[in-house]
């Protein structure tokens, strides 16, 4: 057996992927309170105030590293679900339900610091411009996805079912994004993108880190509801039980 | 699957439809009394109406068409015709196609024709009506199709109803504003061409791509 198709067929069985997760966990947890601590300080403290917006421009450091995560998740769900449907890979399903929240939570964080920045800079903590539009149309996508995933019964049927919606709206965003673009905007264009950045180093290197953290964060929280779900879903298997009531990891 | 199959299956479905008239008018009576309810709420004054015409006269057919996608695949769902259809060896992503279209024809179909009304009731300016039967005619199709994914979807739930909004509104956000575009931009007389172009492509897609995404769900919701 070659060795992509074997970790492949790790990746399959539950209680391989549930003991690699235990293991990987506290290391991604690491990672992120380090890079997060210093992002954080870094951006909070030590860079500088911006000289149109003042010390309010410091919610950048929450509000754009969210806004990315909350896209990349809902592709990975995507993903995860595409992977669910077509090889009928269990821990995808698994995984792909598993983002939803998070992404959700980093819209719902996205939105917040979002109308919190608004108010000192636009006067106002809602317009309808156009990302906080589709940054809402896709907390609806979100919730749409996480609201079908507990409306079955039998959690695997509605795990491909949500799967399958959150592929059709993976179609669509980019679709909904730039009609709404074309509807009304007044937010400022992106300032960082891969041929360059138009903000200052001083104020790029913490958002990067805290981008960073952002990632560690969602690769830990994933693990750790996977492994929840495995737990729950292997309740009467031998491998689960004894972890639960001996503790062995 | 050739149209041996699918006329036939074309023919019961409206006969069907056409058998349960009642449950056929619902969505329009409801489409009547959400577009009434907006010059009460917001007062009688022409100018106020016309300005609003066209966002509600097509938030009330998006309404009307999620309330009667509800029972697109239900009945048929649950005597299990549906499951029939779908262990015959047919293409299923066909059959999704048809369904789709009878929808259309007995709930899109009636909001285009009635529009001319409402747009009356709303004091719709002048050169905006042909631009928005236009819209509903080239936008309610795709409405029909993305909203038959849902349907299927939730078809075997019991209460999937309250659910499908949240699934598909997301997803009329774009047609939504191309369409009230298209009209506004009409009713300043000016070229709204672009705007039904983007609509009628937007249809192509969902014709295309839609049917497969409705056979996948049916086959989720049959298993």
């Amino acid at each position: 057996m070659s060795r992509a198709k074997r970790i492949f067929h790790q990746f399959g069985s539950p209680p391989w992927l549930f003991r690699f997760a235990g293991w990987l966990i506290p290391w991604l947890w690491l990672v992120c309170i380090a890079l997060g601590a210093w992002g954080l300080w870094w951006g909070l403290l030590i860079a500088p105030p911006d000289y149109l917006q003042g010390e309010s421009v410091r919610i950048m450091y929450l509000h754009v590293p969210s806004a990315w995560m909350s896209y990349s998740i809902y592709l990975l769900m995507a993903i995860f679900g595409f992977c669910a449907l077509v090889w009928h890979v269990r821990a995808a399903e698994i995984m792909a339900m598993a983002s939803a929240p998070i992404g959700a939570a980093f819209t719902l964080v996205t939105l917040v610091t979002g109308s919190l920045w608004g108010r000192p800079t636009w006067g106002t903590y809602w317009v309808w411009d156009a990302r906080l539009t589709s940054e809402l149309v896709l907390l609806f996508l979100y919730l749409g996805v996480m609201g079908l995933h507990s409306a079955f019964d039998e959690p695997r049927k509605g795990a491909r079912a949500a799967a399958l919606l959150s592929l059709v709206g993976l179609v669509n965003i980019p679709i909904i994004h730039y009609s709404v673009v074309w509807w009304n905007t007044l937010h400022q264009p992106g300032s960082v993108g891969v041929d360059g950045s138009s903000i200052h180093p001083s104020m790029l290197w913490p958002l990067l880190i805290v981008a960073l953290a952002a990632k560690f964060y969602y690769g830990a929280n994933l693990l750790s509801r996977t492994r929840v779900r495995l737990l729950e879903e292997n309740r009467h298997r031998r491998w689960a039980r004894a972890w639960v009531t001996g503790g062995i990891d | 699957m050739s149209g041996r199959v699918l006329l036939p299956l074309l023919r019961r479905d409206l006969l069907l439809a056409y058998r349960r008239r009642t449950e056929l008018l619902l969505p329009l009576v409801f489409l009547l009394v959400v577009v009434s309810l907006f010059p009460l709420g917001v007062g009688p004054g022409p100018q106020v109406l016309a300005r609003i015409a066209v966002g509600v006269i097509w938030i009330a057919a998006l309404l009307a068409t999620v309330v009667s996608l509800d029972g697109l695949f239900r009945s048929d769902f649950e005597d299990g015709s549906l499951e029939q259809v779908a262990v015959s060896g047919h293409s299923l992503a066909r059959v999704a196609l048809v369904k789709a279209l009878v929808h259309w024809l007995v709930a899109g179909l009636p909001i285009v024709l009635l529009s001319p009304l409402l747009a009356i009731w709303m004091n719709l300016p002048e050169g905006g009506l042909g631009a928005l039967v236009a819209s509903l005619a080239l936008g309610t199709p795709t409405l029909s199709l993305l909203g038959a994914i849902g349907a299927a979807l939730t078809v075997s739930l019991n209460r999937g109803g309250q659910l499908l909004s949240l699934l598909v509104f997301p997803l009329y956000v774009p047609i939504l504003i191309l369409a009230t575009s298209a009209v506004s931009s009409a009713t300043d007389s000016l070229p709204y061409n672009g705007q039904l172009g983007l609509l009628a492509a937007g249809l192509v897609a969902a014709l295309t791509l839609a049917p497969m995404a409705i056979a996948a769900a049916l086959k989720l919701s049959l298993e």
